[in-house]
């Protein structure tokens, strides 16, 4: 069942909230002046006047519209959709935390930063940097940040030259838009044929004008640049940096750290590794790791623990500056918290081998169907294509997708990375049980099955959901984007 | 050996490394190589039981000390209907992602569409994006919006009246980029327009401006927007969003871009995040706002659905040509603010706008009376206000005093500016959620100080 | 097979030029059309601006992909193609019927440099 707009539930005069009577005193309230009339709104907006019953059926209909981890597996490659704790949950809802006010004096926020400084003492010893910050919110947040840190670093050593930021054409989207923002020059490296970073290419791209390589590994293939070392040789004779997307370090944590992969700047996304909500696309966080070089220009104010307890550095000169309105997603940077305190030492290590345990038991068992271009042994996901599909039955990696839709699960990432064609990116992540897996399997076999027998079934799947295939172009030619 | 939240029992690793046709989980990261393995587990602490973790985590938040606060400065302690915390916690809504798949998400996207279907009315405008990560990065957001939408421009101009932090995120921005930002000063605690045209060139693409500004005053834009578009500028206002209850829409000013921050439609405290940025603009501006936007088309059925749309403008086919890197945006929050707007309604807002505005003021006119302190700058103000005291030493003893009494006084300004010059002024904010009780208890405290 | 039109000009980036006098229209290739899938907006350039070769002037969109169009002679922007304000999928149906934009006082030498159809065809074939 479809569910109306709340606005169009609407009826004048109904409430789902009354507020307490304004209480002053009378005399005052006559003689309170009003705003100047230039500056009064003139046009009141609609909203929902509707009952608090209302707003609860609608919002809780809703809910039943969307599929989040907590209702099935959600193999969305790259994302890392694991179990999401109700314990950190729980702790985020605490008053003691939701109603501590960012510029309170430090003497009555120090449990906040004492969380914040553990943190950022946790995430150095997971990534094997020396120091970093929680202000951004989001991956791409990070990049941005470790990016403008980059470009300061080398300002300050009077290299302005270094404008270029040499990026695997596998990368990510956000990896060439941050740098693009940033005002460098992107420059795309090509993969080899085992998918891996292109030595030579890199080697004829690498210069004085060089300012970075940004990598993800394992990349979005799956795999782990075996190079690396190497790699990082390579930049660092160049006298550019190296810098870490953190999207897939579920894949080494505890196993291996990117501090000893010659990484100078990390950023980590706290919404995939470190377990905490995805919420339906934020909020996230994505804090930004660095080695000694670099710190002087992570963003202020910094957190430091003197004998009076926790307090705010603002006196960095080659900081950044601030690149969020406050301290960073707080409330996510406790969950995360709360997961590393869970886990421990053995647990994130625990994580990452069964992350890639997972992803090989399901390769494994899926590579006599479907092709997997880059070997079927990869880290935590892996990237299968349908290509023989669609040539031999005409069904499309969308139509695969759409299938799993009506089987209950989250389809996988589709067309991504670009290397594969009709490319399906699989990351089961660690939660999911032997049992779930082998169903998912099953699922994913039956459809190959029906491709051959029952094409057309699954080129006009999804057929259990409240809407089928939307029209996206309609959707640009005639916009519909408010009530 | 069993871990949290790992279900694999021995038996099944034993099953799944057969299927594989590896002997053990290490072979399987065989690749990284021996230089790179860790031989020993990394430096942080054992794992802990659910109740250890509970009991820690009590300890340290027993560290936060709770007050009455009367702070503000982009972070305001409104009342939040009991709707919000319950419906937004639903599981799905809570672990689902960006919704790529629309049939399996039209629930979110739904919830997206009123989301920017009631900042389009708030803020008077066409079009609004699925959020931002804070209000601080919607003026920087806007900023590239401008100096993309004109060719050859690259400065925009920045009222000094900006929050303090929201100005030093602007300034990132421009770091180390061709983009330069131009300070426009303040006279009298609003942003003093008056050589405006002067500064309208080729290369100026556009101004931004915030009211309530960094000291609470409402400012006034007439002819501002008109004298912008005649050079080919574009207009931009930052609003607390409940203020607009009260004062002009940013559309009513002539803006083409309106910004902010939704942590005042039913965002907690929360140590400053999450909290929740906005975008809306003009429809002339559709293709360059940045982020997630929903749109409703129609299945092969003609069934109404949501769907994410105008993906031509993001990052994931942009690539390097984007003017925004924004992937994820706030959603979770987003749907606070949808969740609590929908249950106050129109009507709801204005209440709380208004009861703000005269608690506020009423508050200020019995804090002005007082010896010692000054409500600077004749100008008017919603729900915060600037005080300028005599001494510091007196502004340390009534914050200490209030403090004694289980208030937080207000904001001290120089701790958002760093500035000498600010070190006298105290940014009190108050909103409907103060009692008239708590109002007696500040004045009374502070009228045992000020003398 | 792309159609390619004899009497044309054609840059690398899939523009085609065709000269009226002192006017060259300017529109994107069969190759570029088809590449991009049903196009569903044109973001048209500003008249009385001067483009310099190669710079971006305007964006062609499909649902799933966003192209930017180089211009690729230098010159002034005279005219835009308004019909396509309503009706992008005109390219779809015939790219070299709907011109993007107009240019005057343009470059002959950028002119001159551009591909023929033969040339743009043994392009396409090494690609």
């Amino acid at each position: 069942m479809s569910e109306p707009l709340l606005i169009d539930l609407s009826k004048k005069g109904r409430k789902a909230y009354c507020f307490p009577p304004l209480d002053l005193p009378r005399g005052f309230e006559q003689a309170l002046p009003s705003l100047p009339q230039n500056l009064v709104r003139q046009q009141d907006a609609r909203l929902p006047e509707v009952a608090e019953l209302d707003v609860v059926r609608h919002f809780t209909r809703l809910s039943n519209l969307v599929h989040g981890v907590d209702n099935g597996m959600y193999p969305l490659g790259s994302c890392t959709m694991k179990y999401n704790p109700k314990l950190s949950e729980h702790i985020a809802g605490m008053r003691e935390f939701t109603q501590i006010h960012p510029l309170q004096d430090v003497s009555t926020s120090q449990g906040c930063l004492s969380v914040m400084y553990n943190l950022l003492e946790d995430l150095s010893s997971i990534t094997g940097m020396s120091w970093g910050t929680l202000q951004p919110c989001a991956g791409a947040h990070g990049e941005y940040t470790g990016l403008k840190m980059i470009r300061s670093y080398f300002v300050k050593k009077g290299q302005n030259q270094r404008t270029k930021v040499l990026i695997p054409i596998s990368a990510h989207g956000t990896n060439p838009a941050s740098a693009a923002v940033n005002g460098f020059d992107v420059v795309p490296i090509a993969s080899d044929g085992e998918g891996m970073v292109d030595l030579e290419d890199l080697a004829s791209k690498l210069d004085e004008n060089t300012a970075a390589l940004m990598l993800t590994n394992p990349n979005t293939l799956g795999l782990f640049e075996k190079h690396i070392l190497r790699i990082s040789e390579m930049v660092h004779a160049s006298g550019a940096l190296l810098y870490y997307d953190g999207a897939n370090l579920n894949a080494i944590m505890g196993m291996a750290t990117p501090g000893d992969m010659g990484f100078d700047v990390i950023h980590l996304n706290l919404h995939k590794t470190f377990s905490t909500p995805h919420g339906g696309g934020g909020p996230g966080s994505g804090p930004v790791m660095c080695n000694d070089a670099l710190r002087p220009f992570l963003p202020k104010p910094d957190i430091e623990l003197t004998d009076s307890g926790y307090v705010y550095r603002w006196d960095e000169e080659d900081s950044i500056g601030k690149v969020s309105l406050f301290w960073g997603n707080f409330l996510v940077l406790l969950r995360a918290y709360v997961y590393i305190l869970r886990m421990g030492s053995e647990g994130i290590r625990a994580a990452a081998r069964h992350a890639v345990l997972n992803a090989n038991y399901v390769a494994a068992r899926l590579e006599p169907a479907f092709e997997i271009p880059y070997g079927k042994r990869c880290m935590h996901e892996f990237v299968l294509s349908c290509a023989h599909l669609k040539e031999q039955y005409g069904v499309s990696a969308q139509d695969v997708a759409k299938a799993l839709i009506d089987e209950g699960y989250h389809p996988p990432t589709m067309y991504f990375p670009s290397l594969v064609s009709e490319a399906l990116m699989i990351e089961p992540t660690e939660s999911e049980s032997l049992e779930t897996l082998d169903a998912f399997i099953d699922t994913m076999l039956a459809i190959a099955e029906r491709a051959k027998t029952d094409p057309e079934s699954l080129q006009t799947a999804p057929h259990t959901t409240v809407v089928g295939r939307l029209d996206e172009v309609r959707a640009v030619k005639q916009p519909d984007l408010r009530y | 050996m069993i871990y949290p939240y790992i279900p694999h029992t021995d038996e099944d690793r034993k099953h799944m490394l057969k299927a594989i046709g590896v002997d053990s989980l290490d072979q399987l990261f065989d690749g990284l190589g021996e230089d790179l393995l860790l031989a020993d587990s990394v430096p942080i602490s054992h794992g802990r039981t659910e109740d250890e973790v509970q009991r820690m985590i009590d300890s340290i938040a027993q560290r936060n000390v709770r007050g009455i606060p009367f702070l503000g400065c982009g972070c305001y302690d409104h009342i939040i209907p009991a709707t919000v915390k319950a419906l937004s916690s639903l599981p799905s809504f809570v672990t689902a992602y960006t919704p790529y798949q629309a049939e399996m998400s039209q629930g979110l996207l739904q919830a997206i569409y009123e989301f920017q279907s009631m900042v389009c009315e708030i803020t008077g405008l066409d079009v609004a994006n699925a959020s931002l990560y804070d209000g601080a990065n919607a003026a920087s957001e806007a900023a590239s919006l401008m100096i993309g939408a004109k060719r050859k421009a690259t400065t925009v101009l920045v009222s000094e009246t900006l929050h303090p932090f929201t100005l030093q995120v602007l300034k990132t921005w421009a770091k180390g980029t061709a983009h330069t930002i131009r300070l426009i000063a303040e006279k009298d605690g609003v942003v003093d327009l008056s050589d405006l045209a002067s500064l309208l060139d080729d290369g100026c693409a556009g101004l931004i401006v915030q009211s309530p500004n960094r000291y609470g005053l409402l400012e006034d834009y007439t002819d501002v927007a008109s004298l912008l578009h005649e050079r080919g500028c574009l207009f931009a206002i930052s609003n607390d969003p409940l203020s607009l209850a009260m004062q002009k829409s940013p559309a009513e000013w002539g803006a083409d871009i309106g910004i902010g921050d939704t942590q005042s439609l039913g965002l907690s405290l929360a140590f400053g995040g999450p909290s929740c940025g906005y975008m809306a603009v003009k429809e002339a501006l559709l293709r360059r706002i940045p982020g997630r936007i929903v749109g409703a088309t129609v299945d092969g059925q003609g069934r109404r659905g949501y769907t994410l749309t105008f993906q031509a403008r993001e990052q994931h086919i942009k690539r390097e040509r984007a003017t925004s890197n924004v992937c994820s945006n706030q959603a979770l929050a987003a749907l606070m603010t949808t969740i609590h707007l929908s249950s106050l309604g129109w009507g709801g807002m204005v209440e709380a706008a208004n009861q703000s505005y005269a608690k506020a003021h009423y508050l200020a006119y019995h804090l002005a009376q007082l010896p010692g302190i000054t409500l600077i700058w004749d100008k008017p103000f919603w729900c915060e206000f600037p005080l300028v005291f005599s001494d510091a030493k007196r502004m340390r003893k009534f914050l200490q005093e209030l403090r004694n009494e289980g208030i937080f006084a207000g904001v001290r300004l120089s701790a958002l500016t760093r500035q000498v010059k600010d070190e006298l002024v105290l940014l009190v904010a108050v909103t409907e959620k103060r009692s008239r009780e708590e109002l007696e208890m500040y004045l009374a405290a502070a009228r045992r100080v000020m003398k | 097979m792309s159609k390619i039109v004899e009497r044309l000009r054609y840059s690398k980036d899939h523009e085609w030029v065709r000269l009226e006098g002192e006017k060259a229209y300017v529109g994107i290739t069969d190759h570029a059309q088809h590449e991009l899938g049903e196009i569903v907006f044109v973001e048209l350039p500003p008249i009385g601006e001067r483009y310099g070769k190669g710079e971006e002037i305007s964006t062609v969109e499909s649902v799933k992909a966003a192209s930017a169009i180089l211009n690729p002679i230098e010159g002034v922007v005279s005219e835009a193609n308004e019909e396509l304000d309503g009706s992008p999928e005109l390219i779809n149906e015939d790219c070299y019927q709907h011109h993007l934009y107009v240019l005057h006082s343009f470059s002959k030498e950028d002119y001159d440099a551009l591909l023929d159809a033969k040339g743009y065809e043994a392009y396409l074939a090494s690609l």
